[in-house]
């Protein structure tokens, strides 16, 4: 016992204040190299431990960074749930014509990176003999006119599950599901392992691969900090049923440009509402409802 | 301060060498330098320069990553016959094991941080300074057991060649549970890896109760066999020695470790082909490609069949005894292994995606680069401790040894 204690006790304390001092050396010259913004944001808590008075100062600075970036006002809201409310969405596989309005649609009103770009609503394309079949199922169809002869269409993007696997396996809690029903993302505090993303069952996260490129002139100004402000390189996103509209009592943007009318949006919690309607009267279906996943995502034939 | 003795003189040791030591250096630091030219630009320019997307969204980082904890746990393969038998043959070699999971832990810690988004933030993961969420994160808990092997290996290592050094009786009641306590830990890291995959109930091909067995039945061969060629290349280059029994035995173990390999792998196809059901879309993807897209069936065949060669070369006494099929045996487990975690773990696993579709991934340059540079990190270190350790156990290089070449050892 004492040999080791002769032994260990002096690499303990080397090692301790070697440590120390590597580390305090390392990290005062890291963040001396760089500038305040960046050295404020490298140090932020994340968003559940902030108070209010800290969220108003990132705000702050973060409105201050998108100006300066995109020379436009940015309004960025911190805008916490309405009460008694849960969102629910549910899609009428039988209007779906496949114009994919809806994804680039999404593409303008949260800010998706352009290049390579990404989408957060995702249309597939199926053989009406085969039913929904995901394996034979086409993203990249490119015909003159939709809908093409013998087929139907399947917009797939986050099903805001109650049970979310990418919740679970998140290794430092960067995403959570509000009281009000959304799954979001803290992109100041992802560390862009995409466990995610392998998680997801449904494909509904996507990662910034490269720098954030946004066109100043259809650049959206109008965000949520959990939601469609600007992101980061290296962090993971997905939609937020477009949380900077829906705390404000408007629809997410994909319902409202749809031209057929086959994307529906409610208060599960609002008896009166629309989503409560289809859920009584029409017969939904969920994707993969094995996996317990319990979307509040539903798919129904409405006519 | 006994142990910055011992720290110095090894430092002496280890910047001392014949002409081929320097020559190896300097093959290492170059391949270091090239590779961190890749993750200077990757740290530029994001992920991007990868040839990772959306659809496959880990790959070859986290596929070198996952056979590396395999390398790391197979320390143990050695530890359990010598320890608890006190198998005289294989206890002498069982410290090189040792090193080669230490130097293999740093490069998974290394893959994983190239492989992060934003190694920056890396901090969030820090125990109650950022906020590792556990219990749900198996990320989480890999992270913790990959941390303290890595201490538990270097404390053990460190007291045992401390203890050498100075010709000193090694403390029993201290170093053995230690060491009992690493056989658990080692079978914890490549399980928590598994489970990290297994737990994933989106992608089928992963979502497997075989997959931990499976992991640690293909460590205990690829780990030994890196050990087998490493212990030749000692042999013929420094003053290294093995007795032939113990690379035998090795060798023997070997053998069953990778019939159980085979007989889970054969285990999943079985149930796969027969309920041939949609989750066979992978292995088939694997096996037989699908449509034009076939680049990834050499790879799956390859695994297969070169594991099969080098099942029989081990089980069959005479080709384990022969050195050169010996080494070829060792060769081609560790390359059977390395494309089985590699490319036939992840890759069909992301492939058709979860919406169905398909992506075809191949490394990109950087990524070839940055994973260069890690190996050579990790062999760089590997090549210093082993030499002390050589030094240590072969040369008489002790306190001893010094005091008769310097009387005056505080100048």
């Amino acid at each position: 016992m004492s040999i080791l204690k002769d032994i260990l006790s002096p690499i303990k304390l080397n090692r301790r204040t070697f440590l120390k001092s590597a580390a305090v050396t390392s990290s005062a010259v890291a963040l001396s190299a760089c500038t305040k913004e960046t050295r404020e944001e490298l140090l932020q808590k994340d968003f559940r431990s902030m108070s209010k008075d800290e969220i108003a100062k990132v705000i702050q600075r973060l409105e201050e960074k998108y100006a300066k970036e995109y020379g436009k006002k940015f309004s960025v809201s911190a805008k916490e749930t309405i009460p008694h409310t849960f969102f629910g969405y549910a899609l009428d596989i039988s209007r779906c014509i496949g114009c994919r309005r809806c994804v680039y649609a999404c593409v303008e009103e949260n800010n998706q990176t352009k290049e390579p770009q990404l989408h957060w609503i995702q249309v597939l394309e199926m053989e009406k003999e085969l039913g929904i079949d995901l394996i034979h199922s086409n993203l990249y169809y490119d015909h003159e006119e939709v809908p093409y002869e013998g087929h139907f269409y399947l917009p797939v993007q986050c099903q805001q599950c109650k049970n979310p696997p990418c919740v679970k396996v998140c290794p430092v809690g960067a995403t959570w599901t509000t009281s009000d029903g959304i799954v979001v993302v803290d992109y100041n505090w992802c560390i862009g392992c995409r466990y995610c993303m392998a998680a997801c069952p449904y494909g509904a996260r996507h990662y910034n691969w490269g720098k954030v490129k946004l066109d100043t002139e259809t650049i959206n100004p109008n965000t949520h900090y959990l939601g469609n402000r600007p992101r980061y390189k290296g962090a993971v996103e997905k939609c937020t049923f477009c949380i900077q509209r829906v705390r404000e009592g408007r629809y997410p943007k994909c319902v409202e440009v749809c031209p057929v009318g086959a994307r529906k949006f409610g208060n599960l919690l609002d008896e009166k509402s629309e989503i409560r309607y289809i859920l009584e009267n029409k017969r939904v279906i969920i994707l993969k409802e094995e996996l317990n996943t319990q979307p509040k995502f539903y798919y129904f034939y409405g006519t | 301060m006994n142990f910055i003795r011992f720290i110095k003189e090894s430092f002496q040791i280890v910047i001392r060498g014949s002409k081929r030591y320097y020559l190896w250096l300097a093959f290492l630091l170059a391949l270091i330098i090239w590779g961190s030219t890749g993750y200077i630009e990757q740290l530029k320019q994001g992920l991007l320069v990868t040839n990772m997307r959306d659809p496959i969204s880990w790959a070859f980082y986290i596929g070198n990553f996952t056979f590396l904890v395999g390398v790391a746990a197979a320390a143990i393969m050695l530890v359990i016959p010598a320890y608890i038998y006190n198998w005289k043959p294989i206890k002498e070699v069982v410290i090189f094991g040792e090193l080669l999971a230490i130097s293999a832990v740093i490069m998974c810690i290394l893959f994983i941080i190239v492989d992060v988004g934003n190694p920056l933030r890396l901090w969030h993961m820090i125990p109650l300074i950022g906020k590792l969420r556990l219990p749900s994160s198996l990320l989480a808990w890999d992270s913790i057991v990959l941390t303290l092997y890595f201490f538990l290996n270097l404390i053990v290592v460190s007291y045992l060649l401390n203890a050498l050094f100075y010709k000193r009786d090694t403390n029993k009641h201290l170093l053995t549970p230690l060491i009992l306590f690493s056989i658990p830990l080692a079978i914890g890291i490549h399980t928590v890896t598994a489970f990290l995959y297994n737990g994933i109930a989106g992608r089928p091909y992963w979502n497997s109760a075989l997959l931990a067995p499976k992991f640690l039945a293909s460590a205990f061969c690829s780990g030994p066999a890196v050990l087998i060629i490493l212990f030749q290349i000692l042999k013929k280059t420094t003053t290294f020695e093995i007795k032939d029994e113990a690379i035998w035995k090795i060798a023997e173990l070997m053998a069953y470790a990778m019939f159980i390999n085979l007989f889970f792998f054969f285990a999943e196809v079985f149930k796969e082909v027969y309920s041939d059901t949609e989750h066979l879309v992978h292995l088939e993807y694997l096996f037989k490609g699908m449509g034009e897209n076939r680049d990834i069936v050499v790879y799956g065949w390859a695994s297969l069949i070169i594991s099969i060669i080098a099942f029989l070369l081990f089980l069959i006494p005479a080709t384990r005894k022969n050195v050169v099929t010996l080494n070829m045996g060792a060769i081609l487990i560790w390359l059977g292994v390395y494309i089985e975690k590699g490319i036939a773990l992840l890759i069909p696993g992301f492939t058709p995606d979860s919406l169905g579709q398909i992506y075809i991934y191949r490394p990109s340059l950087t990524e070839l680069k940055v994973s260069m540079g890690i190996f050579a990190i990790g062999f760089l270190i590997f090549t210093f401790i082993t030499k002390i350790a050589i030094a240590i156990i072969f040369e008489d290089f002790s306190i001893d040894s010094l005091r008769r070449k310097k009387p005056s050892p505080a100048n």
